[in-house]
């Protein structure tokens, strides 16, 4: 698809949500959605409604076609080898869990080291300590740096010690450190593990290669990328996925079912029991459409021009820590601590001047211990971002000393 | 929704709450509390913790520990004012719509439990009452 010029006054007419007067700096949340995904699911629920995969008339095969359509979609925006490698899942959350269950329970056995980072989100954690609780294996995390980056140095020593699984975020959600998943992917495969990369962050925001990543598991959200919620996507190497159970059963998933016993169906559909949420993979496909009419470059040079204004903007703010790395190797999100004023106060007071913010502890309560607060205020950008509403958020916080002050 | 309700924020932040924020009364630790609890709300990472001092079943000393937004802690420091040489059975008739008015500000869904917070640990502590928490 050919690029069209990242011309943010042109993308801000096709969130109508923008026009309320909001200044949106909670995308690392949630991003809003243009009208070509809220309209391709519109055209769904008015045009063709009905249920994939079974009935043999024409809407039914309307709607099919479309929900795989996403599927090619997807498989081009992470260069995944084959369509048989993208399973849809509710979200990120989901395709973790669905890699815990099938795989973890196959080939986590007692003893077993699982290597995760304390950059991670509690969707990547969690998971894991119940896997590792109920197999007796345990759980080593990698620590930080004063750059809010991980300690290279500790992952290579924890790689010593033969890990059968490692899983960390590309970019971590809260701090927006975008950490080097190729190479500390290589390392952990020339190690023996298997690598599952958590691209929730990563994925709407920059270019992703699975293949050249070389992951075995690959994980992101649709709804972080201009999708709707409910859809999301694991991908998973194809040798992985065919030796792995499903995880949840039932209907659309099967091959035949006597009652001697049941055979599974293919690649990817022995992963997606169910009626699946049609209108939101459908709205993924036209969110993964809009991004690549942008280019992930461009998405990227965008945002790091924003970062890098705001971490300017926000750096000169007395009384302001920001935490994490440069903006040179961080996403768009720039987590922060005023002195004397709760996160959560800012808030409430930024939310007076229509800026949306978030505080709190962005499911990464390891990492707020570790940094050694209760919670961080948290803008995060996007595509629609821009410089000026970044200014609104730095007036909100000098409005917030002034109340405290 | 909260569009439309805009207001300044000195309404919001209304003087004696920031004074309350500030300076908080009755903070620090009882040495030898007859009980002591503490509550935290995972959500904002805020905490809080009463010692109380119980004698012919009246408060006669009450102090609060923690660490959070202007809201839980203002919240609190007006409970322990309340609740300071009170008789344990009038304590406990307090409830929510106490405490929210007391704040006498519009407390939005989302910072309820800020403002709850510190009766959750009267109730919860000096009363061993059942964790009220999911109840809105």
């Amino acid at each position: 698809m050919a690029a069209r010029p990242f011309d943010v006054a042109a993308i801000r007419k096709d969130f109508p949500i923008l026009e309320t007067g909001i200044a949106y700096l909670d995308s690392a949340n949630t991003s809003q959605r243009p009208r070509q995904v809220t309209g391709a699911m519109l055209e769904y629920f008015e045009q063709f409604n009905s249920n994939i995969h079974r009935a043999a008339y024409r809407i039914a095969e309307e709607a099919t076609v479309r929900y795989e359509a996403t599927r090619e979609k997807v498989r081009a925006l992470i260069n995944a080898s084959s369509t048989k490698e993208i399973i849809y899942t509710r979200g990120t959350t989901e395709a973790i869990n669905l890699v815990a269950y099938s795989w973890g329970r196959k080939n986590v056995q007692r003893g077993d080291l699982i290597v995760l980072t304390i950059l991670d989100h509690h969707s990547n954690i969690v998971p894991w300590q119940i896997l590792a609780a109920e197999r007796g294996a345990t759980i080593e995390f990698v620590d930080i740096d004063d750059h809010g980056e991980l300690r290279q140095d500790q992952y290579a020593d924890l790689l010593k010690r033969g890990p059968k699984l490692v899983a960390f975020n590309m970019v971590s959600n809260a701090l927006g450190t975008i950490n080097p998943a190729r190479a500390m992917t290589a390392a952990a495969k020339k190690a023996g593990a298997t690598v599952l990369v958590d691209g929730a962050q990563s994925t709407p925001h920059q270019p992703v290669d699975v293949r050249e990543l070389g992951c075995d598991f690959y994980s992101f959200s649709g709804h972080k990328m201009l999708g709707p919620t409910g859809a999301g996507i694991l991908y998973g190497r194809r040798e992985l996925l065919e030796a792995m159970d499903p995880f949840m059963s039932g209907g659309d998933m099967i091959k035949t079912v006597r009652v001697e016993g049941t055979t599974y169906h293919d690649l990817p559909w022995k992963f997606e029991a169910g009626t699946q949420a049609i209108a939101e993979v459908i709205g993924l496909g036209a969110a993964v459409d809009y991004l690549c009419g942008l280019g992930m470059e461009a998405v990227r040079a965008h945002e790091l021009e924003i970062t890098e204004y705001a971490y300017e903007a926000l750096s000169e703010v007395d009384g302001l820590t920001v935490y994490g790395p440069p903006p040179s190797r961080r996403a768009g999100v720039i987590s922060f601590a005023l002195a004397g004023i709760h996160p959560h106060d800012l808030a409430t007071i930024a939310d007076r001047d229509q800026v949306c913010l978030r505080a709190g502890h962005h499911c990464a309560m390891p990492l707020m211990t570790r940094l050694g607060v209760p919670a961080t205020a948290r803008a995060s950008f996007y595509i629609y971002t821009r410089k000026d509403e970044v200014d609104r958020l730095v007036g909100s916080i000098k409005e917030a000393q002034r109340i405290f002050a | 929704m909260s569009t439309g309700t805009r207001k300044p924020d000195d309404q919001f932040y209304r003087e004696y709450i920031l004074d309350h924020y500030k300076n908080p009364r009755n903070f620090g630790r009882l040495e030898h509390p007859d009980i002591s609890h503490e509550e935290d709300n995972p959500l904002c990472g805020d905490v809080i913790g009463m010692d109380f001092r119980i004698k012919d079943g009246v408060i006669e000393d009450v102090r609060f520990h923690g660490r959070g937004c202007a809201i839980s802690q203002a919240s609190a420091s007006l409970l322990t004012e309340r609740i300071k040489g009170l008789p344990l059975e009038q304590a406990k008739q307090i409830g929510k719509a106490d405490v929210l008015g007391e704040l006498g500000i519009d407390i939005s869904p989302a910072r309820i439990k800020c403002a709850l917070l510190s009766l959750k640990v009267l109730k919860v502590g000096a009363y061993g009452l059942a964790d009220e928490d999911e109840e809105e």
